[in-house]
């Protein structure tokens, strides 16, 4: 295949929704705790209707509260008693085991793919309600039903929102190395609910989601070169928004959805970081500088575009108004800093960072100018922030194998997040649903 | 092989342009594996000691090779050309401007160390290094296309020296233009 031109027939699949891969491509766990993880139960939910549930909805609010790092559930088998009401809950049985939160509840059938799920969060040493809600559900959305009561109960208890009804996207490669297939995938943020946006035999990297949780833009190679597309995920529908000759990388949206920032090189070779206003197709040059300046990433409040560059020398992250002007140097730490990604309140930056040859995620506290390493790895990339600030999702490698990870910032919780087949790379954390 | 005709002209070329530039010395081995030559970008070939056949050719050992020798190796985040791969742009450089007809894809590509874009942005740049020192030997812009690849196809897998600095390259890929 070397030493010609490659005319690859493109396997393109831009089905969306409409193509289901295995019920769940992703393994995901835990493998460092909060140290004291609060001993909870999550009792089994009641269940009125006819034949059996087709979602345990309880397990998976269990599953989601594990995963935070911050709860653990007890085992069914532990369990003294089986309330599904606060009216039933003996608090002194609880009290025994040393549970600190009760949540109870009941699933029921109100009609025709109609569901209602009720739940309530109790304290169990002062036995008093906490939290008590119904959800009307259908049986398409009961699993993003559960994922809102594992949230509202985490957020009732840590005063942070949770991110259980989140999803990610992410690139899987399959195969060997003349015969890849690179798949752009979105699943729920515990890996289930797998979807294909698109399948290539050729590079898929980049992936960034709208700030409404709507699109993907990701960049692509289908056409053998590098070009931006943005796609939607409910209809799958897609358009090349960049095709400019040269590199056309990185994209980034506004935090309003309005423009995309993005490199391009032109025909000079040169990568500067430009602007594009999605509605009229206007693009507006922000860096000019004859080094690389590539990974541009917009602060919460819109205001400025930090980036890489090498214009010292190696790759450091700088920050420029929106409006253009003069850019500011933000890290001085190390001889390779890169691929920033601004937390959600703007406080502190996520960087790929040279660790004595290792590359590692490390965070940059913009206010102190600190910056701390948070990974272990050696190959570790690609952080991207959760919706909530509180974790970052990144890729690694393990023997040989590409894998995705998990990190709390404060570096307590880690997640190991493994895919059933081939390598995984390039998450991206979704932003909040939309209610 | 499709392109089988345009590898014959260049095939005779190189033998012809081999010879007119070796002085008995002119030999680099390895090309796909690209070892990394000494000084000139020659390596010096042996010459068996009873003068018999000054400048043979030793089995295993040949003349820098417009068909073999088509990658061009790079340091870590760098995209300068070392003096050891000029000779090798140059014989391309005027393979293709004495071709008019004959058009190159210039792929450039990095390790896999470092994050994804930047790595783009190191392969474009090694891509355009490369086009310069090509259009100085008269090559026509018209001739040359470019893309980066970044880390994203390595010639090589592993995670260490040996394959990141195979992975750190740029290969010159002919066609037919037009």
């Amino acid at each position: 295949m070397t030493g010609q031109f490659r005319l690859r027939l493109i396997v393109l699949l831009a089905a969306a929704w409409l193509m289901p891969v295995a019920k769940s491509e992703l393994r995901i766990d835990i493998t460092e705790g909060a140290g004291q993880a609060v001993p909870i139960a999550v009792v089994p939910f009641g269940w009125e209707g006819s034949g059996a549930p087709s979602t345990d909805v309880s397990g998976l609010v269990a599953a989601d509260l594990i995963r935070t790092g911050r709860f653990a559930p007890i085992p069914e088998t532990d369990m003294l008693e089986f309330p599904t009401t606060g009216a039933e809950v003996d608090f002194g049985d609880w009290r025994i085991l040393g549970i600190v939160y009760v949540i109870v509840g009941r699933l029921s059938e109100t009609g025709p793919d109609s569901y209602m799920i009720q739940f309530q969060l109790f304290d169990v040493f002062r036995g008093e309600q906490l939290l008590g809600y119904r959800l009307p559900s259908t049986s398409a959305a009961l699993r993003a039903s559960a994922h809102r009561v594992s949230d509202m109960i985490y957020e009732k208890l840590t005063g942070v929102p949770g991110i259980a009804g989140t999803r990610i996207a992410y690139v899987n490669v399959l195969g060997k190395s003349d015969a890849e297939i690179f798949r752009l995938i979105v699943s729920d943020s515990d890996g289930e609910n797998a979807r294909v946006m698109l399948e290539s035999a050729d590079p898929i990297l980049s992936p960034a989601w709208s700030p409404d949780g709507r699109k993907l833009a990701y960049v692509s190679f289908e056409r053998g070169h590098s070009e931006i597309y943005v796609q939607v995920l409910r209809t799958g529908a897609r358009q090349r928004v960049s095709a400019r000759s040269g590199v056309n990388s990185a994209p980034a949206w506004s935090p309003d959805g309005r423009i995309l920032a993005l490199t391009l090189s032109k025909t000079d070779g040169n990568l500067d970081i430009y602007t594009l206003d999605l509605s009229n197709q206007v693009l507006g040059r922000l860096t000019d500088n004859p080094a690389i300046d590539t990974e541009p990433s917009w602060s919460a409040d819109g205001r400025w575009i930090f980036f890489t560059s090498d214009r010292s020398g190696g790759p450091q992250i700088y920050k420029i108004s929106v409006n253009g002007g003069r850019a500011q140097r933000q890290t001085f730490e190390g001889n390779y800093n890169a691929r920033p990604r601004v937390s959600p309140d703007d406080q502190s930056i996520a960087v790929v960072h040279n660790d004595r040859g290792n590359f590692r995620i490390a965070v940059l506290d913009v206010a102190r100018a600190y910056l701390q390493v948070l990974t272990d790895g050696h190959l570790d990339e690609s952080p991207s922030f959760a919706p909530n600030g509180e974790t970052l999702i990144y890729a690694t490698r393990e023997g040989g194998r590409g894998l995705l990870a998990a990190v709390s910032i404060d570096g307590r919780i880690r997640q190991r997040i493994s895919s059933v087949e081939g390598d995984v790379r390039e998450p991206a954390w979704s932003p909040f649903p939309l209610n | 092989m499709r392109h089988l005709r345009y590898l014959i002209p260049m095939v005779f070329l190189a033998v012809v342009m081999g010879c007119a530039t070796q002085s008995g010395t002119d030999t680099r081995d390895g090309a796909d594996t690209g070892a990394v030559a000494i000084d000139s970008g020659v390596t010096t070939g042996r010459v068996s000691d009873d003068g018999a056949q000054p400048g043979a050719l030793i089995p295993g050992d040949r003349a820098l090779n417009l068909v073999n020798d088509r990658i061009v190796y790079f340091a870590f985040d760098s995209a300068e050309i070392r003096t050891a791969d000029r000779e090798l742009i140059r014989l391309h450089g005027r393979n293709l401007a004495d071709n008019p007809d004959l058009s190159i894809r210039l792929e450039g590509h990095a390790d896999e160390r470092g994050s994804r874009e930047y790595n783009i942005g190191l392969g474009e740049q090694r891509a355009h290094s490369v086009k310069a020192a090509l259009m100085v030997q008269g090559v026509s812009t018209d001739q040359l296309t470019m893309v980066s690849y970044g880390e994203e196809r390595p010639a090589v897998l592993g995670s260490n020296e040996l394959a990141w600095e195979k992975n750190r390259r740029l290969e010159m890929v002919y066609g037919q233009q037009r």
